[in-house]
């Protein structure tokens, strides 16, 4: 395996990883303040089909965007009135949410574009583009110089290899998300918002006691989270894709939801433990079947790799990570 | 009086929940561009209007029975199990064992086959639900999560057996050889024939549905009359309560979700071993996940659980007629299956406070 081929893998691992990085980051603020959400899977759904319709309805990605993290923040609402004010079972709204997400993207797919349940190929205007950074080699450069792009960065040196493969040539989205981390860790850590939404996690009644609404503050996280996850879907149908196919989210959200465990609820971490989730997907779409000496690993066992990663990571064996104290609990204001 | 008469609780308040769930199915219908009633009327002739309807209605019942104890019994020990439809695979794959492995001079009669398919497939699928369940007991990775990854690598598992070491060497399909005929469960069809009522031959319904109508009562006397039950039931009560009581944490979550399991994979012997008579990949079509919303809307008890299976049976079939006959595809059953989860399940204070206050409202007018 060559240098090029690693900067390759990881350049394609840091794509895989972007919409678990939004959906990951979506947990963290609902669960730091103190709601479970199985249904980031359902909201990464749900915003993926309505990105991708609106998109190849009226050809702007702009208003595909908005429209998915529309449609992620209601389905966010529905969650906040089902666990926050009805004060319901959080992980049996989640899962209903996700069912309701997978039934009605198909039907809605169905019913608009008559494709089995896709929506049509997206083109042009209606994705997400690369960005080319300057100094970057791109199209341009294999135009002046006459030889194919592949070409030409096969002949570059390391580091323009990095900067052009691995750096530049996302889409947008992709530098959203990396820069949604450090912004995420000085919301929650450096903002008196941040503070109380940590603090309704670990000790409602206190934050209760101080004057601040529980509710308030819970219904905020939600519709971060919404948006967050909205990105998610996003990215997904019109960045990483080309369009809506069904069930595209693939268990992304419960992956995001075991990294974020990994990750001991903390943002810096989540970059990392959603690279090597994307990583291990990376890996997998390279190589079908891997050949050890003799021993051949079979295709199956790569694409169930993540899952079975996820479970190690939960069993703790990766050490010990505490949740938020009041995760999962609704909060009854004493009388 | 401060409470609700007990049957507004088990009946008003589910009926309420599932009106509000139907009535929003029927709004996406109407959304989507067609006629809820028309639809309405297609789903009940497709499913009850002939033996035939009805054959698969109950054939879907038998599947719903199973998953949807399966659940119950994990709920009832404060436990989510979401990975019905992985044990149901693999309890699959231990039906499917059991059929092509077990020499026939063993099994003589199909009963005999039926006893070894069940005990197999209920090993499999406990076996499935250990791993999840050891790791909730022992160190705490939650059971939601790693019931939902089993279900994916249950998924792998399956499509490499099937397409690698199970498959039928030359077919094009991945599945496996067909099983012994000894091995083929006697349908309604043959069971009533002699009782000569005629029943449609081409359905799928077989002797599978009285095994799930046992298992009600059994789930019943275990979780009823059984110390077991008792336990199983105080610990998901009150967890903290019940290991004062000496109850061990780690021995009833691993003994829940083994026998939650083994209920899943009970469910292959309708589909894999009474339908579809070899293995195919999806041989459980969503029945895994469906046993939320049939346990949920049931309230965890096992009649309950037989009227749910037997509503979501004629949704499923009914919903298949549908999609033959309209432009409204079989995922609208999904879309149902999460709306009767979100209303009965996380938004039931929504329905119950009110009509609670309405109750109490009028007991106290009465008193007056």
């Amino acid at each position: 395996m060559d240098f090029l081929t690693i900067v390759q893998i990881a350049d394609s691992a840091l794509r895989l990883a972007t919409p678990l990085l939004f959906a990951c980051l979506a947990g963290l603020f609902s669960e730091r303040a103190g709601i479970f959400d199985i249904g980031l899977e359902g909201k990464i759904l749900v915003s993926a089909f309505m990105a991708a319709a609106v998109a190849s309805v009226t050809g702007s990605v702009w208003l595909g965007l908005l429209c998915g993290v529309f449609a992620s923040i209601s389905f966010s609402a529905v969650h906040g009135v089902a666990s926050i004010t009805f004060r319901g079972n959080q992980l049996i709204s989640g899962v209903a949410l996700n069912f309701l997400a997978s039934g009605i993207t198909v039907l809605a797919a169905q019913a608009w574009f008559n494709q089995g349940g896709r929506t049509p190929p997206l083109m042009g205007e209606g994705r997400f583009m690369p960005i080319e950074l300057p100094f970057a080699l791109g199209k341009s450069d294999a135009e002046a110089a006459g030889v194919p792009l592949r070409v030409l960065i096969d002949q570059a040196n390391p580091i323009q290899q990095v900067y052009s493969e691995f750096i530049s040539g996302h889409t947008i989205l992709v530098y959203v998300a990396l820069l949604m981390v450090p912004l995420s860790w000085f919301v929650l850590f450096r903002t008196r918002f941040g503070l109380r939404l940590r603090a309704v996690g670990e000790n409602p009644a206190a934050v209760d006691t101080a004057g601040v609404s529980v509710i308030k503050l819970r219904y905020a996280s939600m519709a971060i989270a919404g948006t967050l996850c909205g990105l998610s879907g996003v990215y997904l149908a019109t960045g990483l894709g080309a369009g809506f196919i069904k069930e595209m989210s693939a268990g992304r959200g419960y992956i995001a939801l075991a990294a974020l465990i990994f990750a001991k609820w903390k943002p810096v971490p989540a970059l990392g433990a959603t690279f090597l989730f994307g990583l291990l997907e990376a890996i997998a779409n390279r190589y079908q079947n891997i050949d050890l000496g003799g021993i051949v690993i079979p295709v199956q066992f790569m694409q169930a790799l993540p899952y079975i990663l996820t479970v190690v990571i939960l069993a703790g064996f990766v050490g010990k990570s505490v949740a938020p104290k009041a995760g999962g609990q609704p909060y009854v204001k004493e009388r | 009086m401060d409470k609700m008469p007990k049957w507004a609780d088990v009946a008003l308040i589910p009926f309420l929940n599932l009106l509000i769930a139907f009535v929003l199915s029927g709004l996406v219908i109407f959304a989507i561009g067609e006629n809820p009633f028309k639809a309405l009327m297609t789903m009940i002739d497709g499913a009850f209007g002939s033996t035939y309807g009805w054959g698969y209605t109950l054939y879907y019942t038998t599947n719903f029975i199973f998953t949807g104890l399966a659940v119950s019994i994990a709920f009832k020990a404060a436990m989510f199990n979401i990975g019905g439809e992985g044990q149901a695979m693999i309890g699959g794959l231990g039906v499917g064992l059991a059929c092509l492995f077990i020499p026939t001079a063993l099994m003589p009669h199909w009963s005999i086959a039926l006893v070894f398919a069940m005990i197999a497939g209920g090993l499999f699928g406990a076996g499935w639900a250990l791993i999840p369940a050891y790791l909730q007991a022992k160190r705490g990775s939650h059971v939601v999560i790693t019931t939902i990854m089993f279900n994916f690598i249950a998924t792998a598992l399956m499509g490499y057996l099937l397409i690698k070491p199970l498959k039928l060497k030359g077919a094009q399909e991945s599945a496996s050889a067909s099983f012994p005929d000894v091995t083929n469960l006697p349908t309604l069809h043959e069971l009533l024939a002699p009782l000569g009522i005629s029943f449609s031959k081409s359905a799928p319904a077989n002797v599978s549905l009285f095994v799930a109508l046992a298992m009600c009562v059994v789930v019943y006397l275990l979780m009823n009359r059984s110390r077991l039950g008792y336990e199983i039931r105080a610990f998901g009560e009150s967890p903290t309560a019940s290991v004062y009581a000496g109850i061990s944490p780690t021995k009833i979550i691993i003994v829940a979700m083994m026998l939650s399991g083994a209920i899943s994979g009970l469910m292959a012997v309708n589909a894999t071993m009474g339908q579809h008579e070899r293995l195919i990949l999806n041989a459980v079509e969503g029945a895994g996940f469906i046993g939320i919303a049939v346990a949920l809307m049931g309230r965890n008890h096992p009649f309950g659980v037989l009227l749910a299976a037997l509503l979501f049976g004629f949704l499923y079939q009914g919903g298949s007629e549908l999609s033959l006959w309209s432009k409204i595809p079989r995922e609208l059953i999904i879309v149902i299956q999460g709306l009767v989860i979100l209303f009965t399940g996380a938004l039931d204070n929504m329905v119950r406070m009110p009509v609670e206050r309405m109750f109490i409202a009028a007991a106290k007018r009465k008193d007056a």
